[in-house]
């Protein structure tokens, strides 16, 4: 993808005296996105406050839910201005497109969409401090250096702080930011260091970091009381009654806008604290309408799935020479058919969101992964102009892609438009979060799979059916046309037909991957069997070559692929050790998100089906720089341990139009003693500009832990969460 | 009903319904947000505290139940975040998110309380009911062993 990015440098001095450097970003339409405005050219944002003190503020831009960003893109700035870390301060950024750039944390993208403007940003503010001093000294601004905050003048001893060359550096004419130079990667000092994360003590300590805990003076307590089937809408409720309860202050019903993205109809229960609020909907009766929803359910869609195998695909995804024919010519051919189930976020901090509406204007602190829609959102359901809208932004206690939707934000909004003037804070409970989610989709696909005599693949057909309307698939349902191994099977058809579902979908950790590469590596490895190859070879195999096919969005690294799996292979030991009976290897590889991973699980299986996993380990390449070392392997680690609650354990089902689960109880994810005893991750750095690390590493662990299961006892997985085929957590 | 209990040291009163739960006592009427709401049924441990030193689930305890009794949350675990499982968690870097580790380090601290050298399997037992959606158990099993060892260092050179 071509870099149309320009960019600009904005100077002045803070009220304080401070140098105040900032930087914008101008950004053409980019690739793949029709319909996003070209927006004005130059969006002046700031980034750097050096007091005279020498100490430095940094602003984080992004939202952070535990990716561990608010640390890393400050990483970025202060590298390349020569900073001490120790001297640094890292502040959030409030909501401010305009000033900052795009604002969200969503898709693995926040590393690779800062990365280049971060570091220019510093180099310029270097720059600036390094010619201050130059004409302060009068000498060469290249017989200069730079180190820990501090320019130095080697040849005649001399050194000064950034803070003393601040308000110099602060009237110098603004550096070109497309022309400034960037340091050699091999002097970097902080990127690529664990340092200290920002937030870390106040975390172990008990602060109030996060949204749920904001408070402001004289706040009340709300919760959202929605119908149980999507798209309900509240017709009546006792709210008289409501409100004469314990501590209520007020009761009222919202006939939302049709929208459930944001803001679906429902009951709002205010009180002067939340626990009085939630104890009242114990007595709260409500008349839904229901709607034409209450008529879905899971068994619904498996049973119209079944119907739908049995008949001619809805339509074309890809189709590359002849599947059908080379299925009826292949040596050997595999025919199976996979389910997965839609799933929950499930993050642990539910939804919730502070607002105040006072004299036609909007505040709200929110938990937003996208706090930019989120505004136009309630800018659109308030009927309130974007100007009168201030959005503050919170830590949050994980994401997962559940607050790229902005629907707890709306609420809030909505509810304190009716109470100008007092504070509210909504928040909803656990139920409430589990039974209204934007789900990650479930599907069902028939694979067929055919390899020649000398076992090579040359046919694979895939029936996807999932779900949407006609050919438009509902969010995060889709599988793409370049998806692996499309551009590797001479014959390769992906047909789909979608079942219409009144469930709301929404992107999940990795998105399609997540579910996808557990289908499609499972498969390979079901022809790997039937190709009588090894699995990390028949893989190694269909690869080939190190080389880039495809183009555009199709774009396949062949070659980044093939080495981080070689180096899973040798680093797990694979095809040099002899387990014990009952205990197997299996192995995954995806790319998503700009990322390559592959990993190898162990696991046994005893007679009672009883899972454990040993060790998994994983290998990525997500570019020529770990920015922290420390968080990308603990990015790495928790993906694996989700992807392995999402394997055995999760699923969400629909009865009637609801949501069957409500708690954690019902939808568990791993603990401690399920957890690997040990994960090993390493990270090969490829010429490649940095990725990101949230979503990448989830997919391959999927399949590995499958196929090792497979391996370890014979059982062929195909159907998700493993409950369900019987297995257990040892 | 004025409840009298002791929070991290210090007696409070506090008039509420004697089934309000101690989490939303301590969040909403203390103004002690440490402890974290995250099922409301016992279920996800984030709302860890000590009573008389034995954990418990706030969420699920009404307030009548500890009243006369010592209730120790994270912000009252040690002064400037010093226990030996605070330092520990700084050193390996455990937390993501950072929501459910007060109620890790509340479980923690309570088991190394009683068991100054746990091993794995008494630390995955102690660990059970705390529920870390970001899968930071590594780290925080890696953390409860090193903060074990800090204790014992301690507690060797207070003898020595």
């Amino acid at each position: 993808m071509k870099s149309t990015r320009r960019f600009f440098l904005q100077v002045s001095a803070g009220a304080t005296g401070a140098l105040i450097l900032g930087g914008g970003i101008a950004q053409a339409q980019r690739p793949g996105r029709p319909g996003r405005p070209a927006g004005p050219a130059i969006l002046p944002s700031a980034f750097i406050q050096i007091a005279p003190t020498g100490m430095v503020t940094l602003t984080a831009k992004n939202p952070e839910m535990g990716q561990g960003i608010k640390t890393a893109l400050p990483m970025i700035i202060a590298d390349e201005l020569d900073l001490d870390w120790k001297m640094v301060t890292v502040v959030q950024a409030d909501l401010n497109e305009a000033k900052y750039g795009s604002q969200s944390a969503g898709g693995s993208r926040s590393t690779p969409n800062n990365w280049d403007l971060l570091r220019r940003i510093g180099a310029s503010g270097r720059l600036m401090l390094v010619t201050a001093a130059a004409q302060t000294w009068n000498v060469p601004a290249a017989e200069l250096t730079t180190e820990l905050g501090r320019v130095h003048h080697k040849a005649s001893g001399r050194s000064v702080g950034y803070g003393e060359l601040a308000a110099a550096a602060a009237a110098l004419p603004p550096p070109d930011l497309n022309q400034v130079k960037l340091k050699d990667p091999k002097d970097y000092k902080l990127i690529g260091k664990s340092l200290p994360i920002v937030d870390l003590p106040a975390m172990v300590s008990g602060k109030p970091i996060y949204s749920i805990d904001f408070k402001l003076p004289g706040m009340l307590y709300a919760v959202y009381e929605k119908c149980p089937v999507f798209n309900g809408k509240a017709v009546s409720a006792n709210l008289d009654e409501i409100k004469a309860l314990p501590g209520i202050k007020t009761a009222f019903l919202v006939e939302g806008n049709g929208d459930i993205s944001s803001l679906a109809s429902g009951v709002a229960i205010v009180a002067s604290k939340w626990w009085y609020a939630n104890e009242a909907r114990k007595k709260l009766k409500v008349e839904w309408n229901e709607g034409p929803n209450a008529a879905h359910s899971t068994a619904g869609y498996n049973a119209k799935a079944q119907e739908l195998f049995a008949q001619k695909p809805g339509f074309s995804i890809r189709k590359d020479g002849d599947p059908e024919a080379a299925l009826a010519s292949a040596a050997k051919t595999v025919d199976a058919k996979y389910t997965f189930p839609f799933i929950s976020h499930a993050q642990l901090e539910p939804g919730n969101c502070t607002a105040k509406f006072e004299n036609g204007k909007l505040e709200l602190w929110a938990p937003s992964q996208t706090p930019g829609r989120g505004l136009q959102m309630a800018s659109q359901a308030l009927g309130l102009p974007p100007a009168d809208i201030t959005v503050h932004q919170l830590r949050t206690g994980g994401g997962f892609g559940r607050r790229l939707a902005n629907d707890y934000l709306v609420e809030a909004a909505w509810i304190a438009k009716q109470l100008p003037g007092t504070p509210v804070k909504l928040l909803w409970n656990r139920e409430d979060d589990m039974r209204h989610d934007f789900y990650r989709p479930g599907g069902y696909q028939h694979m067929r799979g055919g390899v020649d005599a000398a076992g090579k693949l040359v046919a694979w057909h895939d029936h996807f059916v999932s779900f949407g309307e006609g050919d438009k698939f509902v969010s995060s349902s889709n599988i793409a046309p370049g998806e692996f191994p499309a551009q590797f099977v001479p014959n390769f058809g992906v047909e789909a037909t979608l079942i219409p579902t009144g469930v709301p979908t929404g992107p999940l950790r990795a998105p399609r991957s997540n579910s996808l590469a557990w289908v499609i590596h499972s498969f390979i490895d079901e022809l790997a069997h039937a190709a009588g190859k090894d699995p990390v070879q028949f893989r190694l195999d269909l690869l080939g070559e190190p080389r880039v096919v495809g183009k555009g969005m199709e774009t396949y690294n062949a070659g980044r692929m093939r080495a981080v799996l070689e180096s899973v292979a040798e680093r797990s030991g694979w095809g040099k050790r002899t387990l014990p009976k009952g205990r197997g290897l299996g192995v995954g590889f995806h790319y998503s998100h700009s990322g390559y991973f592959a990993e190898v699980a162990e696991v046994s299986v005893d007679a009672q089906n009883r899972v454990k996993v040993h060790k998994v380990w994983a290998v990525g390449d997500v570019g020529s720089q770990i920015i922290h070392p420390s968080s990308a392997a603990n990015q790495v680690e928790g993906a694996i341990i989700d992807g392995l609650s999402e394997l055995m354990n999760q699923e969400i089902t629909i009865a009637k139009g609801r949501t069957v689960q409500s708690n954690y109880h019902q939808h568990q994810a791993v603990r401690m003693r399920q957890a690997p005893p040990e994960i090993d991750v390493h990270f090969i750095k490829s010429d490649n500009p940095p990725t990101g690390l949230g979503e990448p590493p989830l997919p391959p662990l999927l399949p590995a832990v499958s196929n090792a299961i497979f391996a370890a006892c014979g059982k062929r997985v195909r159907t998700l969460p493993l409950v369900k085929e019987g297995f257990r957590w040892a | 009903m004025a409840i009298r209990l002791n929070v991290n040291g210090k007696p409070v009163s506090v008039d509420v319904p004697a089934n309000m739960p101690l989490l939303w006592v301590l969040r909403d009427e203390l103004e002690q947000c440490g402890t974290k709401f995250g099922c409301g049924a016992g279920l996800c441990g984030a709302c860890t505290v000590h009573q008389d030193g034995v954990p418990v689930r706030s969420c699920v305890t009404p307030v009548s139940a500890v009243a006369g009794k010592s209730v120790t949350t994270i912000e009252g675990l040690s002064p400037n975040a010093t226990h030996p499982l605070q330092q520990a968690w700084l050193e390996f870097d455990v937390p993501q998110c950072g929501y459910c580790q007060a109620g890790q380090i509340m479980t923690a601290a309570a088991l190394l309380e009683k068991n100054p050298k746990p091993t794995d399997a008494e630390i995955d037992a102690a660990m059970d009911g705390n529920l870390c959606r970001c899968g930071t158990y590594i780290r925080i099993r890696k953390a409860i062993h090193r903060a074990a060892e800090l204790t014992r260092a301690a507690k060797t050179n207070r003898e020595e």
